[in-house]
């Protein structure tokens, strides 16, 4: 059967927007469902019940004013807030100095950021515990999170030098003819032409430091007053409750404020994907 | 001071922060690690050598290292493979739609950002046989109940429905790229008369190659770190009771979710056999940098020009 241009054009539109509202479905629903369980009563989360009836929104008090609730989100703030802004002041000169600067072994050390890039942590995982627990005594605090993260993030590192080098050197070398010094140069000049892309690092570096798991596993888990919210939520199936209602209803606490971050900064995330080191 | 030295130092200072980073927190653990896989070490008494015993010890018998080998080949194969497929379906889809695009884009990315352990927890909810929406909808429907995070031959596809869930990076990344596919190629096809396939097969695919690698080689180095997800499901499906003395054995249901990242923290967090675990590390270290160096050959291609 032949169709006219403007009818198959019809049917495409048709055909596609199914396929996007059945795609839709698939992200949404399983928020949907969390949520819709996360205000059922006790009883009515041992039944195979889909709608909740009554609506218990006290739920969602009660697992916020569990105890250790409050500290693990304090702990994860200080985590994700303390590790993003020094990633951010101990990556920033190195992505300049290697997006700038000519030097021998820049070509090595750009190899050597991808290779720690790609590292799994559970790799060095081993002594760097020892150190931590045996030299240091600090395990059991947040210390063994964030200070690593004072000494640059490859990940961060490789993103911005990505940016960085799309800055035109005349501009660079402007700043030098006026007497700006390579500090300043960084801080006038480069910084602020690179703004989306700092945003984008920053975002990342937020969500890679509120989501991690491994790092409160090893370093906190032997002190409830270290852990974060994703070690926490971890515990809250076995050690508080037997029903999946409390268990969903914290489980939206811990996602609802990086969905709503992600909200209000979106277009920060995109163009960061899309930064990510693919030019196709 | 000579210009020349002035160079060297300030290159030295900016570049310090990452120097002493790769110091500290790469090469002295790495050396480190290297060290005690040829000892005998519990992590209280002091390490003795013992030769190539813990590479015989986790080769030869230790009872979990095939079967995460064998995991991981598994979500090589098909959970790298369906999430490329996805993504580069999902993106294709959202830059065909003429109406809502940015909401049904801001949809399908906003899973890939929610924390692991918590979409994980949602999963193990959603897909419990006992009372999970899942299941309750199959059975409404007369459909067969898989046990998913309970079942052995289930757990790994549910896994890989929880990674396709999160979906939202690669359909970015793939959008980008779709949009750049120059129009004349596809006015071009139309005129020769190409239907719907052939347009896909010799304009889209083509131009989405370099994408299609990024997506494969990124998976396979997230594979080998693939560790919050199967612990997580692992241990809330088993019913796990934490701090009741009883040890979590890894890999619930029967290894079927083990991965290697998984054995380091077995052999040296739960058995305190660091020389083992440091084995496992080796290998860890060995099978990413080999993947690292893929990526690297094809630097030009998918890390965006010259180094």
């Amino acid at each position: 059967m032949r169709f006219s241009p403007a009818a198959r054009q019809r049917l495409e539109w048709v055909g596609v927007h199914s396929f996007a509202i059945a795609a839709a479905l698939f992200f949404v629903l399983p928020f949907v469902f969390v949520a819709l369980t996360a205000v059922m009563t006790d009883q009515q989360s041992l039944t195979r019940d889909l709608w909740p009836d009554p609506f218990r929104w006290h739920n969602l008090i009660d697992v916020w004013s569990t105890p250790g609730f409050g500290t693990w989100w304090r702990n994860t703030l200080v985590y994700a807030v303390g590790g993003t802004v020094l990633t951010l002041v101990s990556s920033i000169p190195v992505a300049h100095a290697l997006a700038h600067f000519r030097f021998r072994g820049r070509k090595l050390a750009m190899m050597m950021v991808i290779a720690t890039m790609m590292l799994p942590p559970q790799v060095v995982i081993i002594p760097m515990y020892l150190v931590w627990a045996k030299q240091l005594h600090l395990t059991g605090t947040l210390w063994p999170l964030i200070v690593p993260l004072a000494f640059g993030d490859a990940y961060s590192i490789f993103l911005l030098r990505q940016f960085l080098v799309t800055v035109p050197r005349e501009y660079l070398d402007a700043a030098k003819v006026d007497g700006a010094g390579e500090l300043q140069v960084l801080l006038r000049v480069v910084l602020p032409m690179c703004r989306p892309a700092i945003a984008a690092v920053a975002l990342f570096q937020f969500f890679y430091c509120w989501n991690d798991y491994f790092g409160p596993q090893i370093y906190a888990s032997e002190n409830p007053g270290a852990w974060t919210l994703s070690y926490g939520l971890q515990t809250f199936k076995s050690a508080h409750h037997t029903n999946w209602n409390f268990t969903m209803a914290a489980t939206l606490l811990v996602m609802a404020p990086v969905i709503a971050l992600f909200f209000l900064a979106q277009k920060a995330f995109i163009e960061g994907v899309t930064l990510t080191g693919v030019k196709g | 001071m000579s210009w020349r030295r002035r160079e060297t130092l300030r290159n030295i200072a900016f570049l310090s922060p990452w120097l002493l980073g790769t110091g500290l927190f790469f090469l002295y653990p790495l050396l480190s690690t290297l060290y005690f896989s040829f000892t005998k070490y519990n992590g209280f008494s002091p390490p003795t050598f013992d030769g190539l015993d813990n590479y015989r010890y986790v080769f030869g018998h230790y009872p979990f290292f095939w079967p995460a080998l064998r995991n991981t080949l598994w979500f090589v194969a098909v959970m790298v493979t369906l999430r490329t497929v996805f993504g580069m379906a999902v993106g294709m889809l959202v830059v065909r739609l003429r109406r809502g695009a940015n909401l049904f884009r801001t949809v399908f990315y906003a899973p890939y950002l929610a924390p692991p352990v918590a979409s994980t927890l949602a999963f193990v909810f959603l897909l419990n046989p006992g009372t999970g929406p899942v299941n309750t909808v199959l059975h409404r429907l007369g459909m067969p109940e898989p046990g998913w995070f309970n079942d052995p031959t289930w757990s790994k596809p549910a896994l890989t429905l929880l990674a396709l869930w999160g979906i939202g990076d690669l359909m970015v990344i793939f959008m980008a790229s779709l949009l750049d596919v120059p129009k004349e190629l596809y006015e071009a096809a139309d005129l020769d008369g190409a239907g719907a396939w052939s347009r896909f097969r010799y304009v889209t695919l083509p131009h989405l190659r370099p994408i299609v690698g990024f997506s494969v080689v990124t998976g396979v180095i997230a594979t080998m770190q693939y560790y919050t997800q199967p612990i997580v499901a692992g241990e809330v499906a088993s019913g796990h009771i934490q701090g009741s003395g009883q040890q979590f054995e890894p890999g619930y249901p029967e290894q079927s979710t083990l991965t290697l990242p998984q054995l380091v923290y077995n052999l040296g967090f739960q058995r305190f056999d660091i020389g083992s675990a440091c084995v496992i590390a080796l290998v860890l270290f060995g099978l990413s940098m080999g993947f690292a160096a893929v990526l690297m050959r094809r630097g030009s291609v998918f890390l965006g020009g010259d180094l």
